[in-house]
């Protein structure tokens, strides 16, 4: 009843400092299947109950994990990034703000020869409620349902799933992207992974200024999407050439403006809302007809 | 982080990128010295970050020192207008003295990451010398774009086909290839996130030259180039921008009346929108952090209460794994630390614990505007700030 996390996951904690220790007390507390951490140096101790492994080759020989979420530094993240691919784990999410572009460009060259799939830099991660998460979300918003939930966001995408749930909905799963302008699953890869869940009626994508994303979502959705897209792009009253907090929230040269990306979702027969405050609503207006 | 031609062009020379002799002047005097000390006849520029500074006026050329000092004398301290500061322009502080060159040919070079293929693009055209923008817009196919494997490297062939395409030939070819290899070695190993010469020229002798540099530092990756945080220039910056970044706050001054405070930047900005949508424009964006710690809201509503033309401050915080309650009690402190807040403050605070947040707010004694929607919060807070 979802994409990407599921029963089945398995999953490894990368860097298990303060803060990825107190993410992991609550995923576990939500029921998420984690089942060892990456402590290089300190193999055979235990944290949180969690086993310590040296490397993640050696948690996946030991435990059979098949994902990963990193909270490692900036600076190393790229590395545990790619760490997690060569043992070819299937879902790494990397949670980590502030990772240089050039060593992200490296860690997507190396996606482009695997079967792993990443979610993120810069991203609250992944929720399958009443499943478990890979993330760092209050639980307390999501309700099990069937409406996937794609963003570039963190507290955005709280909002627009608190929304959701309001509205008497609920998700199917609920994917935060990354506000980076490199990430690994974009949009378009997202859409597609719903278009083909069961579980899944509608899906509601919350893009913003910067990049492409959108447009490639756009033209996406008009070729192969099954299923209703209501959309919201954040960002309308950015000016241009400013980062607005994301690193990938820029409009440059002209490109990448909000109007654009509602314009191309619009033509592809997605409803978009002006609104932030109505996209609950008109999910559930969408969904029922 | 963007960094001034002059910057961008010590960066060049070492990278053995070619630029023409020249250093920097504070002072009309200092500007003569320089002229004194490097070959005649020479070209005064401004050094604002923003482009088209020749059409304001603030690139000069002068043929001998004593009109190279003039020639500062103009441009230091003139407030100058482009098509990219603004209307209200930027005073300059500096100017780079060079050498003219004698130009055969001009040519556009330029290196960026590319989001869409996740790789470094090497964009080149015969059109140098305007915006390229513009040849995008007019003539595309003039527009020539390599894109570079990021373990692989540049290509040698990829240079040679470059230049090729530029049409250079001679030892300007071979000085080309080159220069290309050297500014995507300078782009990886500076970690830029632009580097733009525009103009290239090639000179009336076959050399060629890059003429003007811009150069876009990678903010994040300051951690592994120890010099690179001190190229920043403070006078380019809004100082209430300036402010905010000391405290590590994501702020950026905007032109409206409604001043928010948001945790996280995908809702800033849709907190923005929607001031908009109920007839209002906001006075920033601002991005506490997801994590909206009592500390950075403190800061948050001091730089908030810096600028006079706030009327109406909203407060948007989605409660996650930080809660609302805790949140609610920072907001009650800060403002009791600053003292006199005059504006009306609304406050939406929305997710964990927000109902305890709310009854903190209510009974600080301080005069909350508590509202549960986010359409009535950000509507109220348009209201309370005079309206459209």
């Amino acid at each position: 009843m979802s994409i990407l996390l599921t029963g089945e996951t398995r999953a490894l904690v990368q860097g298990l400092g303060k803060e990825g220790q107190f993410h992991a007390e609550r995923m576990l507390q939500y029921g998420t299947k984690l089942v060892g951490g990456i402590r290089p140096g300190k193999a055979g101790e235990d944290v949180l109950g969690l086993p310590a492994f040296n490397t993640v080759e050696d948690a996946v020989a030991e435990t059979g994990a098949n994902a990963s979420i990193i909270f490692v530094p900036a600076p190393f993240a790229a590395d545990a990034a790619i760490e997690a691919i060569e043992a070819k784990l299937d879902l790494i999410v990397l949670i980590t703000e502030g990772i240089p572009p050039l060593d992200m460009l490296k860690v997507k060259q190396l996606l482009k020869h695997s079967k792993t799939r990443l979610i993120g830099p810069n991203c609250p991660g992944i929720i399958t409620p009443e499943i478990g998460k890979l993330g760092i979300m209050p639980v307390e918003i999501y309700n099990p349902g069937r409406c996937g939930v794609i963003s570039r966001s963190g507290t955005l995408t709280y909002e627009v799933a608190a929304q959701i749930t309001n509205a008497g909905l609920g998700q199917s799963t609920c994917l935060g992207i990354g506000g980076d302008p490199i990430i690994g699953t974009t949009h378009k890869d997202a859409l597609e992974l719903f278009n083909n869940d069961p579980e899944t009626d509608m899906v509601a994508l919350i893009g913003e200024i910067g990049g492409s994303d959108e447009e490639i979502a756009a033209k996406y959705i008009k070729k192969h999407m099954k299923k209703p897209v209501v959309a919201f792009i954040a960002g309308s009253t950015a000016p241009p050439g400013k980062r607005m907090g994301h690193a990938g929230a820029i409009i440059a040269g002209g490109k990448g403006t909000a109007a654009e990306k509602k314009k191309a979702l619009r033509n592809a027969g997605v409803t978009v809302c002006d609104s932030p405050a109505d996209i609950g609503i008109t999910a559930k207006k969408v969904l029922e007809g | 982080m963007k960094i001034h031609e002059y910057q961008a062009k010590e960066l060049f020379r070492k990278y053995n990128i070619p630029v023409p002799e020249g250093r920097a002047a504070s002072t009309p005097e200092e500007a003569k010295q320089i002229a004194e000390s490097i070959p005649g006849p020479y070209v005064v520029k401004a050094q604002i970050h923003a482009g088209g500074r020749g059409k304001g006026g603030g690139i000069k050329p002068a043929s001998n020192s004593s009109e190279a000092e003039a020639a500062a004398k103009q441009i230091l301290g003139m407030n100058l207008i482009t098509h990219q500061t603004g209307p209200e322009g930027k005073i300059v502080q500096k100017v780079l003295v060079e050498t003219a060159s004698d130009i055969a040919r001009e040519i556009y070079l330029g290196a960026v990451i590319d989001r869409e293929r996740s790789q470094v693009v090497i964009i080149s055209s015969t059109e140098g010398g305007m915006e390229i923008e513009t040849v995008a817009a007019k003539t595309p196919e003039k527009i020539h774009k390599t894109w570079i494997d990021p373990a692989v490297g540049l290509m040698p062939f990829q240079a040679r086909s470059i230049c090729f395409g530029l049409g250079l030939e001679g030892q300007a070819h071979k000085d080309g290839v080159t220069c290309i290899q050297n500014l995507y070695r300078m782009f990886v190993s500076e970690d830029l996130t632009l580097a733009e010469i525009n103009p290239f020229v090639v000179t009336k002798d076959g050399k060629i030259l890059a003429l003007d540099a811009k150069v876009n530092l990678d903010n994040d990756a300051f951690f592994r180039h120890k010099g690179h945080s001190e190229l920043r220039d403070f006078n380019e910056e809004d100082p209430l921008e300036v402010e905010a970044s000391k405290h590590n706050l994501n702020y950026i001054k905007l032109s409206g009346s409604v001043g928010c405070m948001v945790n996280g930047a995908g809702l800033a900005m849709a907190t923005m929108d929607l001031i908009k949508l109920s007839g209002s424009n906001p006075a920033n964006f601002l991005d506490v952090g997801g994590t909206a710690s009592s500390e950075a809201v403190e800061n948050a509503f001091r730089i908030l209460m810096m600028d006079k033309s706030v009327k109406c401050v909203l407060i948007n915080i989605f409660g996650g794994i930080v809660r609302c309650d805790r949140v609610a009690t920072g907001v009650v402190e800060a403002i009791r630390n600053i003292g006199n807040v005059e504006v009306p403050i609304v406050a939406r605070l929305e997710g964990t614990n927000a109902k305890e947040g709310i009854e903190i707010l209510q009974n600080s004694g301080l005069p909350f505007h508590t509202i549960s929607g986010f359409r009535e919060a950000a509507e109220k807070a348009v209201e309370l700030a005079g309206g459209a």
